[in-house]
């Protein structure tokens, strides 16, 4: 069965490293937060300007002057600090955030990222999402891996307007785990229940394919 | 100490006039320069290039300034949650233009800094590096960026002093501090304003010589966009 939301952001924090400084994207991305692994310590970067972000308030002690970059009212975790905007860019284009975890609306098969802009749609912006995958070592991206029509958003090439070039390192969607490799998409595991044949089938762009393939793990 | 304070927002926005470039601080409705922004409605200057990473909601924040049509154009990153932008936007009343997030901080930042250009990889092979220089650093191909040219930068700080100096509280920093002192004149509009002196200047985050007038704000509605909570 496809993975929903949840599913893919529970398989998405596996990949959370002991150390690691992330930044966390707007939708699927943010749940990656709630799933940490065990054992291991991770501070979350929002770019807005603050590192080691904590869970939601509760109710009554909301802060207008803290929020995260989706706007949300937030709390901070002991070490937390706060800077500003142009120091934040800084840890991100400097590499100094280890994992950006981002949506997307298309990925190709050489890593080319679109997730800002439909012509002919009102374009709201790229926020920092072209800084962040210009810049970061490692990126993740969380989406569907079809669209409402049914049609495949894992390309050859990306139709859509390009948020960055060469970036993206792996996609995991609701039914696979895909690696971009120098060759294209390798196909590292699919969800629970969901064939090989489905996955080729719900792809466009080619897959690598090597021996079997291997369920996703998620409790 | 060279006294930067101005009685009240009216005196702290003399010179603004029709068809110039402001800068204005603010992430969404957090950190922004409310009293300035109901000064600028009320003044009714129009024409104006705003400088801002969003462009506030329909009824708050730089939205009352695009509600009296005051705005030609916005440079933001991002500019949803605003039904009224949308509209001028798709009309073609308002010019927009979309830059990345870090070169927008970093184009303040090098105005203030006296940088005139940089290079940065966000960008790079998108339609926002179209017309740029680019060029290949360590085997990466990054695009060339300008620092702004703005008449006034206004920004919001939590505590200041007589001598401008600032000190800003949580994510309400976010763009204010690259925007002090990276126009000809900066404003800033503190929730406290206190003697010089006052504050430990091992905790001053903008030293006052970013700028040139400081006003405290009548009164701070500090609306929030995304009340987001938790069940205890």
């Amino acid at each position: 069965m496809a993975l929903d939301k949840i599913g893919i952001a529970k398989r998405i924090a596996q990949e959370l490293k002991d150390r690691y400084f992330v930044n966390l994207g707007i939708g699927i991305p943010t749940l990656v937060a709630n799933y940490i692994p065990t054992g291991i310590d991770v501070e979350f970067q929002s770019e807005n300007g603050v590192l080691g972000m904590g869970p939601f308030p509760f109710e009554g002690e909301e802060d207008a002057d803290i929020i995260n970059a989706g706007k949300q009212t937030i709390t901070t975790l002991p070490g937390a600090s706060f800077f500003d905007s142009a120091l934040s860019f800084g840890m991100i284009r400097g590499q100094h955030v280890d994992l950006t975890i981002l949506g997307a609306m298309e990925v190709s098969e050489n890593g080319d990222i679109a997730n800002w802009k439909i012509p002919g749609k009102m374009v709201k912006g790229m926020g920092g999402a072209m800084d962040l995958v210009a810049s970061a070592e490692n990126i993740i991206v969380a989406m569907m891996h079809v669209n409402k029509a049914g049609q495949s958003k894992i390309l050859k090439k990306c139709s859509l307007p390009l948020t960055g070039v060469a970036c993206v390192k792996k996609v995991v969607t609701e039914l696979a785990v895909l690696e971009v490799t120098s060759k294209g998409f390798k196909l590292l595991e699919r969800a629970p229940g969901v064939t090989v044949e489905h996955i080729i089938a719900s792809t466009e762009a080619a897959l690598i394919i090597e021996g079997e393939i291997p369920e996703m793990l998620i409790d | 100490m060279i006294n930067k304070k101005v009685d009240n927002v009216q005196v702290a926005l003399e010179g603004v006039e029709n068809g110039m470039t402001i800068m204005l601080g603010g992430f969404g409705l957090c950190g922004i320069p409310e009293n300035s922004i109901a000064e600028l409605v009320k003044k009714e200057t129009t024409g104006l290039t705003c400088i801002s990473n969003n462009a506030g909601v329909d009824d708050f924040g730089l939205g009352l300034l695009l509600q009296k049509r005051q705005i030609k154009k916005m440079i933001s990153s991002y500019v949803g949650e605003n039904a009224e932008f949308e509209r001028q936007m798709l009309s073609g009343e308002l010019d927009v233009e979309l830059i990345p997030q870090g070169t927008l901080a970093e184009r303040c930042r090098a105005a203030q800094a006296g940088i005139p250009a940089f290079f940065t990889p966000a960008g790079y092979g998108t339609e926002v590096a179209e017309g740029k220089e680019a060029r290949e650093f360590n085997g990466k191909m990054h695009v060339m960026e300008l620092a702004f040219k703005a008449d006034f930068a206004i920004v919001k700080a939590w505590k200041g002093d007589t001598a401008g100096n600032l000190i800003f509280k949580g994510t309400a920093r976010n763009f204010n501090p690259c925007m002090s002192g990276a126009a000809k004149i900066t404003v800033a509009e503190v929730e406290e304003l206190v003697e010089a002196g006052t504050l430990d200047p091992n905790q001053i985050h903008i030293p006052g010589i970013f700028i040139q007038r400081i006003f405290q704000g009548e009164k701070y509605e500090k609306r929030i966009e995304q009340r987001t909570v938790r069940i205890r």
